[in-house]
């Protein structure tokens, strides 16, 4: 036992604490605990009433039992009684054992808050302080309920001792974090702002916390704290190291206070006014200086201290991201810190690097430690920091060091941590793809990532390979050559299999003219894996082979033996067996015309966003993937993408150099290149290719199984433009869908719960009349299964200069993402007329607006937070930013508008319900401008992940 | 500050501070996971983790632990110089501490660290006057036997 026995030693205590740790076994331990419950349970059962001391006692050895680890379930009784005392150290034992031990018994509670009411208005500054740390260590509703009230008034109270105002003001912050609902401002808050001029430092550090966490949520009413914090920041900055006495800290100048002022500014923008500006810059340069100076003392806590001060200030320098001296300045002490002997340092120094890689005014002084970086990548011993080099790689790689970077990453890789694997190959593979000038590199470099760390690569990895090498004909030839060679090794990763099987079934032809990579030999290479891989990879494998025999008839023989094998035409595995028969008959029936046109091809993917960098989006969160980034990932992905549309290099380029255009670069992303491309030609309008539908193109399989379309044959495709039209009615109900010279077509529509009626009113521009004008509405694939769309019948004669009206009821059964689709047909003088339309019923239509306190809404937006419930896109703004017209376009939604919810008033947050019959799918949306900028970043949550991603998708084209 | 937790080399918990409302079951696993996570870490390694949503803090000091949990936005170094305040604290009230102190002590332990941090902030930064406020208290023991109410209960 130690010798200190401060205060009142409880010596039954100290023996029972020795006594346990007696003990040899677990076993022993338990039982003497048993013992000592029984002994205490009596106790305080006995009929003998109990001092205070032997109360006290008892009460904390339950405590310590419980910080044992085990159950406590009785005592709180006798706790409670100690509240009451008129001992300082029974309060005390009696408060901690409630701090520690809170039970929702409400008869308890009751009590315990009489004591402390009791305690608070008792003016002994002691018992005060001792009640407000019970309350701030429980934070229960409860008590919110009952002292949220009081404890402004005791913080602002002229006569309020200094310690008491400071744990009144942290109690407070507790219970606003708990029950911000029950915090009310109040004329207490301008006197809050002013604690910040309080003479007592101690006082300053602990009002601050309250401030900042009341800033955040309410920005405007607390906005005069800023020029309060600079100039206390300013004299704190300013002063000798011994002016601040007690709260000098290693000759560093009140570290805590420094730290908290420079994080209270980050919630603020820059400070408008010029002279409080000017004394902040002045600060932070003066702290940037100091890093300079020579260290007054060669502790480590004199260090840490004056670099985490250091740090704040960067963190607010980049919060600010508009000086770039001091952008540059922060970078080139942070290159410093990168070859600092303190792990720590580098550590930090690392991480605050990749936030700096993301301003345009300090990129690329940031890319002038790539060298140090990769060093750190290969030497560090430590995996977390390893890891953060990783991340600033990746995050200050631009297109004149991607292929450096690439390199280093992927030789890395070789011996990376298990636990980073997979996030380094999405981060090389889209690093890769992003910064692809050449694509025989882009391939060699996903083939490199299988071939080192296969077992890492996710399926959204080798899609993406796949969907660029079919969108991009300059590189099939090469892509087969690399996979065919790829193949030869003695083992491969079956994700090498997978590629290259989907390849050289599609562009083996490319290859074949070598006797080397003969159809026979590709034949063999890839059926020599076959027994290896799982059933996914041989169905895979399976398809290929009948693309072979479509590209090779004279591997036709050899490979229906192969489909005629028992092992494949009796194959238990009913996918397997069903693709031996299916393709077998196919290969025997049909003529090469249709087998030809059956396995023709496959036509390029549309495409909006890398299903790579959605993924790494939900593995690091949102966040984690920098405005730049997405904005450039957006940029280059269209490029290639562009691809898709007009095949052939000197079209993409030209589309490239389009889409650094804000507003057509959407386009570019694959709104107009989906329907389009038909694979087929309209002959084989009923066979297995569905030549309207954008969701027909599989992922995984050659062929098509998504059932024919719903449109009849002579149908028209949609108009290129009428995802545009699309657009054009998110946010509103009535307009003019769609005008040419013959015919404009109003809209007029009403939505209740998941119901909704439409009127279209089809005009005749022309003074000859329209006949067999005839319209159908269909739902193509999924869709059939979520909308019930009915269409009345229409006249099918339209005077000249007439106008007709149809009505349409909907009835939403279930979530969806595509649009009905409105085909017009009818004879104008003649000539058939035959168009196709996207009905303007979006998944919002459906939404009902839940009005919800910022309470409610932050504890939602926490429930909703997996990652697939969450959507977020960031993007250039296409319209003025202007609050109101934004405000005017959210509540077109459907949504609620929240007020005063988001802490920064610049942000928008909305709350709805969408509803449909299957089910109720609860929406938020938060969307935050960024006028400087001139762009967006918006957030959805929903408890369906499809309809997150589809609001996203939509609202994204709406501002 | 999330949470602060003191444990042995052996992995035993000494102190356990909670700032957020999470059940018993929760606490414990993840102490369970920390302690582990943690006593694996080799000695030069840096004193930050990422480890699910929160950034730890911790620092060895002769046979404990001391490690925070802290959020995002928070600064690290400065909440490893929290852990060092709280240390010197316990070694100016003890006289040299020693796990044994902590261990015979601990609810001193807590009342100190009361007074240092409230709802996971710091509030008194001052080692004075933190040792002040634990040292009245001290003082304010038994012959405070006579306690005037200038209120009357309510009930």
């Amino acid at each position: 036992m130690p010798a200190v026995s401060k205060g009142d030693g409880m010596r039954g205590l100290a023996v029972f604490i020795s006594d346990i740790r007696n003990c040899k076994s677990k076993e022993a331990e338990i039982k003497r605990i048993n013992k000592e419950l029984a002994n205490i349970r009596s106790k305080f059962k006995g009929d003998k009433a109990l001092d205070g001391y032997s109360k006290k006692k008892y009460v904390c050895k339950l405590l310590f039992i419980f910080l044992l680890g085990h159950d406590i379930d009785f005592g709180h009784m006798e706790a409670v009684n100690l509240l009451s005392s008129n001992k300082y150290t029974e309060k005390q034992i009696g408060y901690l054992f409630i701090s520690v031990l809170v039970n929702s018994n409400s008869e308890l509670i009751r009590l315990i808050n009489n004591a402390i009411k009791n305690d608070l208005s008792s003016r002994n500054p002691t018992f005060m302080c001792l009640a407000l740390h019970c309350i701030a260590n429980v934070g229960s509703r409860e008590m919110a309920e009952a002292f949220a009230g009081e404890i402004p008034r005791i913080l602002v109270a002229g006569d309020t001792m200094d310690s008491v105002k400071q744990s009144a003001a942290l109690c407070l912050l507790r219970l606003y974090k708990t029950s911000p609902d029950l915090v009310l401002m109040g004329e207490w808050t301008s006197r809050v702002v002013h604690l910040l001029n309080d003479q007592h430092m101690g006082v300053v550090t602990a009002a601050i916390s309250l401030i900042t966490c009341l800033s955040q949520k309410n920005p405007d009413e607390f906005k005069t704290c800023v020029s309060l914090a600079v100039s206390r920041l300013s004299r704190i900055v300013s002063s000798a190291s011994t002016d601040l006495q007690d709260y000098t800290y290693y000759f560093v100048p009140a570290p805590w206070l420094s730290c908290k002022l420079l994080r209270l500014l980050q919630c603020y923008p820059p400070p408008e006014d010029g002279a409080v500006k000017g004394r902040l810059v002045e600060c932070l340069e003066t702290i940037l200086n100091k890093a300079q100076e020579p260290p007054k003392s060669k502790k480590v806590q004199h260090s840490n201290a004056k670099n985490a001060i250091l740090f704040e200030a960067i963190s607010l320098i980049i919060h600010y991201d508009s000086e770039p001296n001091l952008l540059v300045r922060a970078c080139n002490q942070l290159g410093q810190f990168l070859q600092h002997r303190e792990t720590n340092l580098r550590y930090l120094a690392l991480e605050s690097m990749c936030t700096l890689a993301s301003s345009e005014f300090s990129h690329e002084a940031v890319k002038t430690h790539i060298e140090t970086v990769i060093n750190a990548l290969k030497t560090e011993r430590d995996v977390s920091v390893r890891q953060r080099a990783a991340d600033l790689l990746y995050a200050m790689c631009d297109r004149s060091n991607a292929k450096q970077i690439v390199a280093e990453m992927l030789s890395y890789l070789e011996t990376a941590d298990y636990s980073i694997r997979e996030e380094m190959v999405l981060k090389v593979a889209i690093l890769a793809e992003k910064y692809a000038v050449d694509y025989s590199w882009y391939v060699d470099t996903i083939l490199n990532l299988i071939r080192i760390a296969g077992d890492y690569v996710s399926e959204e990895v080798w899609y993406r390979v796949i969907q660029i090498v079919i969108n991009r004909d300059d590189v099939q030839g090469y892509a087969a050559k690399t996979v065919f060679e790829a193949l030869q090794a003695p083992a491969c990763h079956e994700n090498m299999v997978k590629v290259g099987g989907y390849i050289l079934g599609e562009f083996g032809n490319l290859i074949a003219g070598d006797p080397r990579s003969s159809p026979l030999v590709q034949f063999n290479l890839l059926h020599s894996k076959f027994h290896l891989c799982s059933v996914p990879t041989r169905a895979l494998l399976l398809s290929a082979y009948i693309k072979f025999i479509n590209l090779f008839p004279e591997t036709k023989s050899t490979i229906q033996e192969v489909l005629r094998s028992d092992s494949q035409i009796r194959n238990s595995d009913v996918e397997l067996q069903q693709r031996a028969v299916e393709y077998l008959k196919l290969s025997s029936i049909a003529s090469t015309d249709v087998l030809a046109t059956v396995l023709e091809e496959m036509p390029p993917f549309p495409e909006r966003e890398s299903s790579i960098l959605a993924k790494l989006k939900k593995k690091k969160g949102p966040g984690a993937v920098s405005v730049n980034e997405l904005e450039e990932g957006k940029r280059e992905g269209g490029e290639l993408n562009g691809g898709g549309g007009e095949r052939g290099g000197d079209n993409s380029t030209i589309a490239a150099s389009n889409a650094s255009t804000p507003s057509p670069s959407a386009d570019l992303l694959g709104l107009r290149t989906g329907p389009q491309v038909s694979a087929a030609p309209p002959s084989a309008g009923s066979l297995l290719v569905d030549v309207f539908s954008e969701a027909g193109v599989n992922d995984d399989g050659f062929l098509s199984s998504a059932p024919p379309s719903a449109v009849s044959e002579d149908a028209a495709p949609p108009l290129p433009e009428s995802n545009e039209l699309l657009n054009k009615f998110v946010c509103k109900n009535n307009g003019v869908l769609f005008e040419n010279q013959l015919l404009q077509i109003g809209i007029k529509s009403e939505y209740r719960q998941n119901l909704g009626r439409m009127y279209l009113f089809y005009g005749n521009k022309t003074s000859v009349q329209f006949v067999t004008f005839t319209t159908t509405v269909s739902c193509p694939g999924e869709l059939q299964s979520q909308l019930n769309v009915q269409a009345k019948p229409v006249e099918p004669l339209i005077e000249g200069g007439a106008q007709v009206q149809q009505v349409i009821n909907i009835e939403c059964l279930g979530d969806f993402c595509e649009a009905p689709l409105l085909n017009i047909k009818f004879r104008y003088g003649g000539a058939l007329q035959n168009l196709s339309l996207k009905l303007p019923v979006t998944i919002n239509k459906f939404f009902q607006p839940t009005e919800m306190a910022s309470h409610d809404f932050f504890q939602r937006w926490k429930q909703l937070s997996q990652p697939q419930q969450e959507a977020q896109k960031i993007f250039k703004a296409s319209h003025a930013m202007d609050t109101e017209v934004i405000k005017a376009k959210l509540l077109g939604l459907g949504m609620a508008l929240l007020e005063n919810v988001d802490p920064n008033p610049e942000n928008f947050v909305c709350a709805g319900v969408i509803q449909t019959k299957a089910q109720q799918v609860g929406s938020l949306l938060r969307l935050e401008p960024n006028a400087q900028a001139q762009m967006y970043r918006l957030t959805l949550r929903s408890s369906k992940d499809t309809v997150s991603k589809r609001l996203c998708e939509l609202l994204a084209e709406q501002f | 500050m999330q949470f602060m937790l003191l444990f042995s080399r052996q992995g035993k918990l000494r102190l356990q501070k909670w700032y957020v409302p999470l059940c018993d079951k929760e606490k414990k696993k993840i102490t369970r996971e920390l302690v582990q996570t943690v006593l694996a870490r080799k000695p030069k390694m840096c004193s930050f983790l990422e480890w699910r949503d929160l950034k730890i803090v911790y620092k060895r000091y002769a046979s404990l632990y001391f490690c925070c949990a802290i959020e995002d936005q928070d600064n690290e170094l400065i909440t490893l110089e929290i852990i060092h305040r709280y240390v010197e604290l316990l070694d100016k009230y003890f006289g040299s501490v020693c796990e044994l102190d902590i261990i015979f002590n601990f609810e001193k332990a807590y009342f100190i660290l009361d007074e240092f941090l409230l709802g996971g902030e710091a509030q008194e930064t001052s080692k004075k006057n933190v040792l002040k406020a634990i040292e009245q208290a001290d003082l304010l023991q038994e012959n405070l036997d006579f306690q005037i109410r200038l209120l009357p209960a309510s009930t």
